[in-house]
């Protein structure tokens, strides 16, 4: 227990018994809001709280925060529920805390079904919290379901276009993944050397090769793999992104980029590498090949797009490539690994978190008002809104890496591990921000420069409501541009144990 | 003797500017937009200076101690922020506060009005920030964020006008053509981390810059650090860098469209300081590029074909502002060249006095723009009897280009050329030959589009402006000129307002004296030592340099060469006469788009009003046909129709499988379900009967 009490359970839990509440008390639209805005606040301190109190200090505790109480028990094995947060966890912690109050903002105008919407938007919060703090895989692996429900809600009753195929298809690529997973965990559960679901003790060095286990440690890694690439997504897996974030409606494009992706990069990082050290450096190659696809397919690909929403999707997929690059920097064959590679993966999944959600929110202030997403159509729109063009300009050029601002950090932290393993292929990946710059700048050209349209004569700016969750994505970018050791430095932590393991040590 | 906090002072100062205009007179009290503008001239005094100080200091060899921040700590090699206060660093400082600090001033009666007048502001003071931190940062990190920090306020000021497509275009083109080169520059980052456990090893960090100048040095018996085929690359990656910020072939093309942005933005960005960079940083690195000699003569050809060819488009260009661009990316050449030859202290002579006289020449432009409402020089002509203070000091800035005893460009180009002529061993002969006739015909195609570009604008008969040029086209001017109030591309032949003339004539001023900064080695005039700057840059490197590395050039002044280039400048400019001086005359009666005498070129002409079709190559057939339609094209289909397909077809067989094999059975009558059951039972009966 943490000497605050059961801090993590509060954070994890706080939105969906807010859910309850609105659905048991909350009874107009209005009070809907506020009560979902009210937890969602709370939520955002309690998890800053989890964050900063996390103690950093040398001789601290992997893991914090932690409670424990059994669950269930067969023969000698145990299913607790576990919660904690290690340096990994505990910024992934912050980061949903931030993106749910952004979500709940950006769904202010949302007047059909009001009440649902909210709820469901609660309930997200509560099962990707629960995947970040998990340290019980049985627990960890319920959450990652939890969160299929309320994602496809939203995507299929509040979203557009084919909105119940791409909520479907959302769906089922998950699933597949994690049928795999589920595989994956019933044989560590019928491997009684293991005798643990406990993923403190599973990271332990050793654990999992401690015995005969029933089908090889090779297949148990792929098989989370799998589950984990899909849900980043990593090309070739990746095609259900594109659909989910167009159809979807602003806040679900929110949480989707913001967080959802960013539990495939955790899983990667905790259970891949964290679990299965020497399956991942023995495979590390195949991490950076689809890396290195993915950054220039995707950016490739963004480059044709004419929806903004595809186009920021399409950048994800580029985006997330350069999580499995720099994952795969652990392929090192000379020389010592730096912590580089892992943690510019790990930063990556922050910064694209609120870049993209900034990204997201911006493009849906856009639509709401514009009524058009097709980049042709649009044009001249900055001299109308100048704070919706800022704020896009500004998450745009996060995107392409502008030093400054948070994505330049990530990304040359994963260039600068990943060249130490693989300089070819990283140099090739390097182009990607040749593209980045491309892709970008000319969607801002099309959609935001260039003579005012008429039709866009009446276009308002961004209302306070709408700024608020812009500014505060733009202060997170700016901050941490400017001072990303508050976030390297816990990620670190987190990383450390994982690269002495990697560099042979105990 | 400056403290350390003075030397930080210059760099946080404008940034300062930057975030009170950005973050507090922008957005809650644009009324008073007035003030940003003075903010940022109040800013940038005081940082010029304290840049004198540090000059003062580093001249004097008074250095203070310079602590350094941590900013990321990645095990073998850290980011630092510290301050890096070489020669170098000094005399790039001092140009890039008084330069700026000129255009600002005329920025106040240029930008006056326009609606945008307090991020017109901030967006130079961010520049100008990020260029003072670029010059000043001892970690190559940290100086390739401010090299993108200097690109992407150089993108917000070329697209400050951000509603005309034009305008948009061209930023977007600027950013990413130059993000081309910057990849060298990342890549060479990454090698540097690459090898940071044997910088590590020899209590060194990769990072630093001083540290990689020492790392070409041999280490006992295993050798340096960098050498051989590993420094190529390196060098040859941070040149890219410079080549796309320099406006050097093959990287070009974006520096001309970069005349879409406001005039004083050319002056400062796209002709004295950003553009500059690329020979700081080759500068900056230059202990190492010495010990790359294959590295070298790249450097040499690049600067040198750059030079030539980028002076036979400026012949005939009739936007003024593209003259001077093309000028601009030839003079940036001659300042490569002179690097690759070994001639660092010339390169940064001639960026010093081309800083003035360049600048001058833009705010000249900016200057004609204010009273004609167009850049078109075909639409000028006769402004010396109503803009005399203009004229006389774009003759001056124009001479100083050209070469001619004794204004500033004379001085710093005949180092140039003497170092081409000696050679100096630093490259293989035939480089510094093929260099010398290269620069040598680049002298005397500038001193004919100079003049040129002098008589069309100045001398003759007025040719009717922006007026007559929205008449014969019958589209919008593009001039600068459309905020001014009330007076959209308006004509009003006069001298601009004092606000903007004095600063030019500061520069002016430069201009004319800044050569004697490097005086010849027989005098002492004004109270400079001779060769002073030339000296300076030699003592900030020599300490570092290895007793085998070859040796900087230091070129004396030759008389041979200077009266060989100044004949051959005569030619031009006696050509140059010829065909304008008079000829112009021919412009006064009917407008409509006279002859050129240079049409008479035919083809010739064309390919070099059409930039040899380079523009036209990398647009049309590289990015957009085989590049967007074919390449991506191919990709986007594969995704749209394979990658994504597959899924589809996988889920249609599991439907189809479902609906034609297993859906019948599900009939809903009790009694098959019955059977069913009973049969199986059945057959589990029979096997365990069986077994």
């Amino acid at each position: 227990m943490s000497p605050v009490g059961p801090l993590l359970t509060a954070t994890v839990f706080l939105p969906a018994v807010g859910a309850l509440v609105i659905l048991a008390f909350a009874r107009s639209d209005r009070s809907v809001r506020t009560w979902a805005l009210a937890v969602a606040l709370v939520d955002l301190v309690l998890s800053l709280l989890v964050f900063s109190m996390f103690d950093r200090s040398d001789g601290a505790a992997r893991f914090q925060f932690v409670e424990q109480f059994s669950w269930f028990s067969v023969d000698t094995f145990k299913a607790s529920y576990l919660l904690g947060v290690d340096g990994l966890s505990a910024p992934l912690v912050a980061l949903t805390g931030l993106l749910g109050i952004c979500a709940i903002l950006a769904s202010w105008h949302v007047d059909v079904r009001v009440r649902e919407h909210y709820i469901w938007l609660l309930v997200l919060q509560t099962s990707v919290m629960g995947v970040f703090t998990s340290l019980d895989l049985l627990l960890f692996f319920l959450f990652w379901e939890l969160e299929l429900v309320p994602m496809y809600m939203l995507i299929s009753i509040w979203g557009a276009g084919r909105k119940e195929y791409s909520a479907m298809k959302f769906l089922i690529f998950t699933l597949l993944g994690s049928a795999f997973m589920l595989v994956a965990i019933v044989a560590v559960f019928l491997t009684p050397e293991i005798g643990t679901f406990n993923m403190i003790e599973l990271s332990q060095a050793g654990t999992m090769l401690s015995g005969g286990v029933l089908i090889p440690l090779a297949s148990l890694f792929w098989m989370f793999f799998i589950a984990f690439a899909i849900k980043l997504p990593t090309w070739p897996v990746h095609t259900w992104l594109p659909d989910a974030h167009t159809d979807a409606p602003t806040a679900a494009s929110v949480m989707l980029a913001g967080v959802l992706l960013k539990m495939g990069g955790y899983g990667l990082l905790r259970i891949n590498v964290g679990m299965f050290p020497d399956q991942a450096e023995q495979y590390a190659w195949v991490l950076v090949a689809l890396g290195v696809i993915s950054v220039l397919y995707g950016a490739v690909v963004t480059i044709r797009q004419t929806d903004l929403k595809r186009l920021i999707a399409y950048s994800s997929v580029s985006h997330m490539g350069l999580v499995m690059l720099g994952i795969g920097s652990i392929g090192i064959t000379q020389g010592t690994l730096t912590s580089a590679g892992l943690n510019g993966a790990a930063m990556q999944l922050f910064t694209h978190g609120t870049i993209t959600g900034l990204l997201f929110l911006a493009t849906g202030l856009i639509y709401d008002k514009a009524h058009t997403r097709y980049i042709p159509d649009l044009g001249g729109v900055a001299g109308r809104m100048p704070i919706v063009a800022t704020a896009f300009l500004i998450a745009g050029l996060a995107s392409l890496g502008l030093p400054g601002l948070s994505g330049f950090v990530s990304e040359v932290l994963v260039f600068l591990g990943a060249f130490r393993a693989y300089p070819w292929p990283t140099a090739l990946a390097v182009l990607g921000i040749v593209l980045a710059a491309g892709y970008i700048l000319w969607m801002m050209e099309r959609a935001f420069f260039g003579r005012p349209r008429e039709r866009f004569a009446d276009l308002t700016d961004a209302n306070l409501v709408e700024a608020a969750p812009l500014v505060l994505l733009v202060i997170t970018i700016v901050g941490i541009g400017v001072y990303p050791a508050l976030l390297t430095e816990v990620f670190e932590i987190g990383l450390e144990p994982m690269i002495r393991v990697l560099n042979g040590g105990g | 003797m400056v403290s350390e906090a003075s030397v930080w002072a210059i760099f946080l100062l404008p940034l300062a500017a930057f975030v009170i205009i950005a973050l507090v007179i922008r957005p809650f009290f644009n009324r008073y937009a007035g003030l940003s503008g003075l903010l940022l001239i109040a800013a940038l005094a005081v940082s010029l200076f304290l840049s004198i100080l540090a000059l003062g200091a580093v001249a004097m060899g008074q250095e203070p101690e310079l602590q350094a921040y941590r900013w990321l700590d990645l095990g073998d090699a850290v980011i630092e922020l510290s301050p890096l206060l070489d020669p170098l660093t000094a005399v790039m400082a001092v140009v890039v506060t008084s330069v700026s600090l000129m255009v600002q001033i005329y920025s106040l009666g240029y930008m006056k009005g326009d609606p945008g007048y307090a991020r017109y502001f901030a967006y130079m003071a961010l520049f100008t920030s990020a260029m003072l931190g670029l010059v000043l940062v001892a970690n190559i990190l940290v100086l390739y964020a401010f090299w993108e920090l200097v690109g992407v306020s150089s993108y917000l000021l070329i697209g400050f006008w951000h509603d005309r497509p034009a305008a948009a275009a061209a930023a977007k083109k600027a950013f990413i053509i130059t993000r081309i080169g910057d990849l060298g520059l990342l890549i060479a980052i990454l090698y540097l981390f690459f090898q940071a456990d044997e910088f590590a090893a020899a209590g060194m960090n990769a990072f630093h810059i001083p540290d990689i100048w020492q790392a070409v040095q041999p280490l006992g018996a295993g050798g340096a650090i960098l050498a051989g085929t590993g420094l190529t690359w390196l060098t040859l990656g941070i040149f890219a860098a410079a080549v796309g910020k320099s406006g050097q072939f093959p990287l070009h093309s974006w520096l001309p469209d970069a005349m879409e942005g406001p005039t004083p933005v050319s002056a400062l960005i796209h002709a004295a300081t950003m553009v500059a960079a690329g020979v700081f940083l080759v500068g900056r690195f230059y202990p190492v590029f010495l010990a790359a000699e294959s590295t070298l003569t790249v450097v040499a050809l690049i600067g040198a074909f750059t030079a030539l060819m980028a002076a036979t488009m400026g012949l005939v260009m009739n936007d003024i502002k593209r003259v001077m661009a093309y000028s601009t990316v030839s003079q940036l050449g001659y300042m490569m060249a002179a690097l690759g030859l070994g001639a660092f202290p010339a390169a940064i002579f001639h960026l010093v006095t081309h800083a003035s006289f360049k600048a001058l020449l833009f705010l000249g432009a900016g200057s004609v723009n204010h009273a004609t409402g167009t850049f078109n020089m075909q639409y000028m002509g006769g402004l010396r009897q109503h803009m005399p203070l203009t004229y006389l000091l774009v003759v001056i800035g124009g001479l100083s280009l050209v070469g001619i005893f004794p204004l500033s460009g004379f001085w710093s180009k005949d180092e140039i050329l003497v170092s081409a002529w000696t050679g100096g061993g630093v490259v293989e002969p035939w480089v510094s030959q093929a260099t010398l006739i290269m620069l040598g015909i680049g002298v005397l195609l500038t001193a004919f589009y100079t003049l040129r570009m002098i008589y069309m604008t100045f001398h003759g008969e007025f040719r009717g402006g922006v007026e007559q040029e929205q008449l014969d086209t019958g589209a919008d001017s593009h001039g600068d000129d459309v905020q001014d109030t009330g007076d959209h591309g308006g004509l009003h032949l006069a001298e601009s307002p004092v606000v903007m003339v004095a600063p030019m004539v500061i520069l002016g001023i430069g201009a004319v004296v800044l050569g004697f900064i490097s005086n010849p080695q027989w005098i002492d005039l004004f109270g400079v030592p001779k060769h002073w700057i030339t000296e300076l840059f030699e003592h900030g490197v020599a300490p570092v340099l290895s007793s085998d590395a070859p040796h900087l050039v230091l070129p004396k002044f030759s008389l041979q060469i200077a009266a060989i280039s100044t004949v051959i400048a005569l030619i031009g400019i006696g050509l140059a006469t010829a065909m304008y001086a008079r000829g112009s005359r021919q412009y006064s009666s009917a407008v409509r788009r006279d002859r050129d005498p240079l049409e008479a070129g035919g083809p010739l002409h064309r390919l070099l009003a059409e930039k040899y079709y380079i523009d036209a190559l990398y647009e049309d057939a590289v990015v957009r046909l085989a590049f967007y339609r074919a390449f991506a094209g191919a990709i986007d289909w594969l995704d749209k129709n394979v990658v994504d397909r597959i899924g589809d077809v996988i889920a249609t067989i599991f439907r189809n499988v479902g609906r034609i094999f297993l859906a019948p059975l599900q009939t809903g009558e009790v009694q098959a379900y019955g059977l069913a059951v009973a049969l199986g039972t059945l057959i589990i009966l029979l096997g365990f009967l069986l077994v």
